[in-house]
């Protein structure tokens, strides 16, 4: 019999009884489709932390006050604070490696005592305020979008203007340009206790669409001294100086990290007068810092859904098996009436094995579009937020078509084999 | 040529042996047309079953056209079944879901044949079925279905078609046309027909009749088939001699 007639035959078979066919499929298609469906959102969502973080700017390094006894607490006016003295100190240094700096102070951050609200017209919405430099489009690779972004003319004049995140003048002005309005802001305490500052809007950001955690769209941007200027005492210190929340430092391409961390630390130390011997008061953390953190999420995520996507794929490999044991088993009697008229073991093992292949292969193939179309639809519908992503990987498709063929085929063959040893007359006498 | 020297074959049933075959010597010539019959339980089923290499015997040997078969691997076994012999079951045994054309063309997927369908299509005109090419089993009767299974013994061009008990499952009407189609094919294309039936009448359609009881060979006689038999009330026929015989143990 020649392999031409053991894959017509093999068709033959598998069409004239077509339900018991689609079925078997559909096992292996169901089980294929949910194993990459699953790996691909763990895939997605692992790929977009690592996009969000290198969003952030390659070659990103944050200065940020801290405190060795109080284990990193830090309120404003208690504990160690940034100034923007040693933020100009750094910029006067004018390291090599250093391509742009941008200090700045936040109100309204995530678990902050002071809220910042944003009111327009009877709306409001809580957002963060930000008070930064010119330079922070250049540090934060996060551009303006329509209008213009803070100038040193502005910082100068300690201007009263703000830029708006586009979260922010979505959910504010709807359609309408919100550039040359006047809006108000609130920063204070459960709404009531605070101030209220009215700015004029000259710009609105670029859409960023960050979403989990920080929400860039939704911050408010406006010159660093018109924020000091106004804001709560917490953010004037004894000595004058004003307190900011963090300075971001741009590396120059092609620098040392480690080189320029060194540098830096030693400005801060004089400048903040800190006697030898005694601990820095301040952190600087790179992108690299925060890729480590990451990485180390993503791995424990990467072990969970790898066991996940192994158990979905043994049970789906049970279920394959079993179809193929049944299906195989209750045609012995097709098995001997083929033996009785002349097919050979071999013939009858090869049928069998053709049948499982094809089953398990178009099964497979199946399974995989039914993912690519299950993770479109997912995407469509932004179930699980509008950043989730799917992710489709070759690995997990060839693993998840390798198991199904390997356990169809020994499940498919291994009946069938034990069918063929048979003599003709005891598999006819089978039932 | 068919030549069976101390055949016997035993079932283990639990831990008892139950001897199907006791030693059967049996030669079947060229061209002949011969029944088997006996009782149920006296092994003719066994022996066309060996004969037909559908089973092997427990011992003794068993020759086809001078091949020791009974010595035979699985593959050389298969292709014994696919060109000398063609074998027609009681319950036709046909795949359920293929084409009556399809099945006829079956022995023929396992040999090195071209236009398979045409072969197939003449066999089943042979059997008289040449407007049923696409009915499946289910579409077609008993007679029918059992002239499929005879179209796919005889699609191969056997030199032997063999049959346990082919009109069993049929009426009286379509046995006649049943036997006659083995007469037919015994006469016209020489093929040697051995088959088993339990049926008198059936039996009287052969040239010779084989008794058999207990697994063993109690009569071998010539017979005139009933349609060349001059009617003679007081001549009693082989077939009322082989029946008398079965009847009475010891006759």
């Amino acid at each position: 019999m020649s392999i031409l007639d053991v894959f017509i035959t093999a068709l033959t078979s598998m069409r004239s009884n077509i339900l018991r066919t689609l079925l078997t499929m559909l096992g292996i298609i169901i089980g294929i489709a949910a194993v990459i469906t699953g790996t691909a959102a763990g895939e997605g969502a692992q790929q977009g932390v690592t996009e969000r973080i290198a969003g952030l700017g390659s070659n990103l390094m944050f200065v940020r006050p801290y405190s060795p006894d109080s284990g990193g607490v830090n309120l404003p006016g208690l504990g160690p604070s940034l100034f923007f003295e040693d933020s100009k100190q750094v910029v006067n240094a004018k390291l090599p490696c250093v391509s742009a700096i941008a200090a700045q102070a936040t109100i309204g951050a995530p678990g902050d005592f002071i809220g910042a609200q944003a009111i327009y017209r009877g709306k409001n919405i809580d957002t963060l305020l930000v008070g930064t430099e010119p330079t922070y489009q250049q540090v934060r690779n996060f551009y303006v979008g329509s209008g213009r972004f803070i100038t040193q003319d502005d910082v100068d004049k300690k201007a009263l203007v703000v830029v708006l995140g586009s979260g922010v003048a979505d959910k504010l002005f709807g359609s309408a340009d919100p550039i040359g309005q006047n809006m108000r802001i609130f920063a204070g305490v459960g709404g009531r206790f605070g101030i209220t500052i009215n700015f004029t809007v000259i710009g609105v950001m670029e859409a960023r669409g960050g979403s989990s955690g920080a929400d860039e769209d939704n911050q408010i941007f406006t010159p660093l001294p018109s924020l000091q200027a106004r804001a709560p005492a917490g953010f004037r210190n004894a000595r004058g100086y004003s307190n900011i929340g963090q300075i971001n430092v741009a590396l120059a391409e092609n620098c040392d990290e480690d080189a320029a961390k060194i540098d830096i630390a030693a400005i801060l130390r004089k400048a903040r007068e800190l006697p030898p011997g005694k601990e820095n008061d301040f952190q600087i953390q790179s992108q690299k810092d925060v890729l480590a953190t990451a990485t180390e999420v993503e791995e424990s995520f990467q072990i969970l859904i790898a066991s996940i996507a192994l158990i979905a794929l043994v049970v789906g490999g049970i279920g394959i098996m079993n179809i193929m044991l049944v299906s195989v088993t209750e045609r012995t009697r097709e098995i001997g009436i083929r033996k009785a008229v002349g097919a050979k073991r071999f013939d009858i093992l090869l049928q069998f094995l053709l049948e499982a292949l094809v089953v398990t292969v178009l099964g497979g193939i199946l399974g995989v579009l039914a993912a690519w179309g299950a993770t479109k639809i997912a995407a469509g519908f932004d179930i699980g937020g509008k950043d989730t992503k799917y992710a489709i990987t070759a690995q997990w498709v060839m693993l998840g078509l390798g198991v199904s063929a390997v356990t169809g085929v020994i499940a498919g063959v291994y009946p069938a084999w034990r069918a063929a040893r048979l003599d003709p007359i005891e598999a006819l006498r089978h039932e | 040529m068919i030549r069976l020297r101390g055949v016997t074959k035993i079932y283990k049933m639990g831990s008892e042996q139950v001897a199907a075959l006791g030693g059967v010597d049996l030669e079947i010539m060229d061209g002949e047309f011969i029944a088997i019959m006996g009782p149920s339980g006296s092994g003719k089923s066994t022996l066309m079953n060996i004969i037909g290499c559908l089973d092997r015997p427990t011992s003794g040997t068993y020759s086809l056209d001078g091949i020791n078969v009974s010595r035979l691997g699985d593959a050389a076994l298969a292709k014994v079944r696919n060109r000398r012999l063609g074998f027609v079951f009681q319950s036709f045994n046909l795949l359920p879901r293929l084409s009556a054309v399809d099945q006829v063309a079956l022995p023929l997927s396992y040999r090195a044949a071209t236009n398979r369908k045409k072969l197939a299509k003449h066999a089943l005109h042979m059997v008289g079925l040449g407007n049923r090419m696409n009915h499946k089993p289910t579409q077609l009767s008993g007679g029918q279905q059992q002239r499929v299974a005879i179209a796919r013994a005889i699609v191969g061009r056997p030199t032997i078609i063999l049959a346990d008990e082919p009109t069993g499952a049929l009426d009286t009407k379509t046995s006649h046309d049943v036997m006659e189609l083995f007469r037919q094919l015994n006469e016209q294309r020489g093929i040697t027909i051995a088959f088993v039936t339990h049926e008198p009448d059936v039996a009287a359609w052969t040239r010779r009749i084989v008794a058999l009881r207990d697994g063993l060979i109690v009569s071998d006689e010539p017979n005139i088939p009933v349609y060349e038999r001059q009617v003679q009330p007081h001549q009693q026929t082989a077939v009322e001699h082989v029946v008398h015989a079965m009847m009475e143990p010891g006759a």
